[in-house]
């Protein structure tokens, strides 16, 4: 089970004068748990928007499952398997749960205006398989009862939960978390931590991006740390928590 | 007759024309916040391509039916390819751009199809000929003609299936989706190139059938009916909350209403012979002798209604009537 998911290989990126990212790379691999931390502009949510498409890249280059990944268009990157929740929650606030959810189901489906009018039998069908998914996403997440409800209307924690649905609706390879414990109080997190061990058992990759160390230690298979955009330890985290330089540069006087 | 049910009457046939083109502009507001301003030239080609073949068919053994048919399905096509060729050639290349130069790309595009308009059809109106009988039907004192059903039902129509396709389908989903946030849609895979151009080519085909419908209410067809026809419809989806879909229908409906209303009384309201204690004595007695009028505003005011709205709706409302906060769209 050392498949390689997801290989980056020299990931440089700038903006204006800074340097966001300096020759960044990190191998995620199958059904594993990959943390990525580091101290406040790391570059942690930079790489994260590089890898999905959402900033394009000054240097080097992502292979996923395989095959070079296409970072100039956002769909291109869901369609070949990335999902990504955001750390500042972006839902559509003005739709329901489930068509929150559906949205997703966008990457693996062909919906066009000329099916939607027409409504052959096959479009029907699948309308109602995408409907009975997203139900069954919500029902995963543990916010079903709330299917119907505005997203905007959400409590906080089920917010988070309805992006990580969302998210699973594009059936992805490798589902980013961007710092899905933010906000959150130690029973929200509890739970969180409960699903995201979940989505390992269910064999989804998780690339988790987190400021709570406690959180990242305990859940992920393998620890990058990012320094002023720059990676300085990836490994187990017994071995990343021991290594000098992560203490210096993250964990700092507040080490042990 | 009865003045208030028959200006209620017009109004809902010339406020149902409104909403629909109203939802032309509301729905690409909604995805790109731009103001197309070239949506009203897209109504006006509607309305001259379908009065074109109309007048050319007139002449042949074809039943009427058929030669309006065929002037719509003329129309209609002719319009979702304009509406694409507008979003792929003048507004998708400056999609990233200051949001002030797609705009007067957009009004130089409305200026641009005026005198393609005028180039090709001339500058003479096209009258729609004489084909079906336009029966009139009297209720309760006023009179509907068939033609003012046929707008209304055809309106209505469109309304609820454009409702049904945005609010009950997944393309619908996708459409609300990219209006909310396009980035967050594309990361979803939605295409978003895709869902704006279709916002374009369905506004569009609605705007042709608007212009039919409006160029059939008053006879003729001009390549400069898009101007006045497009800002009123413009000046309705502000009304109601630019970017919402009902609200444009509320607002296309309301403007209506307000218009004909005003321009039913506004004669009779400001005619000084009938304001008390004018009609006695003096030069006014004089003027006002054997019920003559004094009429300081008259119904070629009509215009003045659906401005003087905008203006009211922009100081007192600005988000529109059933519009959201702005603070919400940051």
């Amino acid at each position: 089970m050392t498949n390689v998911l997801l290989e980056a290989r020299g990931i440089g990126k700038r903006f204006g004068g800074v340097l966001a990212l300096k020759d960044v790379s990190l191998t995620i691999r199958c059904g594993e748990i990959y943390g990525l931390i580091g101290p406040n502009g790391a570059g942690k949510t930079t790489l994260f928007n590089v890898f999905t498409g959402l900033y394009p890249r000054d240097g080097g280059e992502v292979e996923f499952a395989g095959k070079p990944l296409q970072l100039d268009s956002p769909h291109r990157v869901a369609a070949a398997g990335i999902a990504r929740t955001f750390q500042n929650i972006r839902l559509f606030g003005n739709m329901t749960a489930r068509e929150n959810v559906m949205v997703g189901r966008h990457v693996r489906t062909r919906a066009g205006v000329f099916g939607a009018i027409l409504r052959s039998r096959a479009e029907r069908e699948e309308e109602a398989a995408i409907r009975r998914r997203a139900d069954e996403l919500l029902h995963y997440v543990g916010i079903a009862d709330r299917a119907d409800d505005l997203a905007r209307n959400l409590a906080y924690g089920d917010q988070r939960r309805l992006e990580i649905a969302r998210a699973l609706a594009t059936e992805p390879q490798l589902l980013a978390l961007d710092e899905p414990a933010a906000g959150m109080n130690a029973t929200e997190t509890a739970a969180l931590r409960e699903l995201i061990e979940g989505l390992r058992r269910d064999g989804v990759t998780v690339l988790l991006i987190e400021h709570d160390v406690k959180l990242v230690m305990g859940l992920c298979n393998r620890v990058a740390v990012l320094d002023h955009g720059e990676k300085i330890a990836e490994d187990v985290p017994e071995v990343v928590r021991a290594n000098p330089k992560v203490i210096e540069a993250y964990l700092g006087t507040s080490a042990h | 007759m009865d003045i208030l049910l028959q200006q209620i009457i017009n109004g809902l046939t010339t406020g149902s024309v409104y909403a629909v083109v109203a939802l032309g502009y509301t729905m690409v507001y909604g995805v790109i916040q731009l103001i197309n301003f070239a949506h009203g030239e897209v109504v006006m080609i509607g309305a001259m391509v379908a009065f074109a073949v109309i007048a050319a068919l007139a002449g042949s053994a074809l039943p009427p039916a058929v030669i309006v048919l065929a002037g719509v399905l003329a129309a209609v096509p002719a319009c979702m390819l304009l509406g694409y060729g507008l979003e792929r050639i003048a507004y998708r290349p400056l999609r990233h751009a200051p949001r002030l130069a797609p705009l007067i790309t957009a009004i130089g595009m409305s200026i641009i199809l005026q005198h393609l308009a005028l180039l090709v059809w001339g500058r003479n109106p096209i009258a729609f000929p004489q084909l079906i009988e336009n029966p009139s039907y009297g209720i309760g004192g006023a009179a509907i003609s068939g033609v003012q059903i046929a707008i209304i039902a055809i309106s209505l129509l469109m309304m609820g299936g454009l409702s049904w396709l945005v609010y009950r389908t997944r393309f619908g989903i996708a459409i609300r989706a990219t209006a909310e946030n396009v980035h967050v849609a594309s990361l979803m895979g939605v295409n978003a190139d895709r869902v704006i151009a279709a916002t374009f080519v369905i506004g569009a085909a609605l705007g042709a059938m608007a212009g039919v419908m409006y160029g059939s209410y008053y006879g003729i067809a001009h390549y400069t009916m898009g101007f006045v026809l497009g800002l009123k419809a413009f000046s309705a989806a502000v009304l109601g909350g630019i970017g919402n879909i009902p609200g444009a229908m509320v607002g296309g409906l309301l403007l209506g209403l307000v218009e004909a209303l005003g321009t039913g009384y506004i004669g009779d309201y400001t005619d000084l012979c009938r304001w008390p204690g004018a009609a006695e004595g003096g030069w006014m007695g004089e003027r006002c002798a054997d019920g003559a009028h004094f009429v300081l505003f008259g119904s070629n005011y009509q215009d003045v209604f659906a401005f003087l709205m905008l203006i009211l709706v922009l100081v007192l409302r600005p988000s529109g009537l059933l519009g959201e906060r702005v603070s919400e769209r940051a």
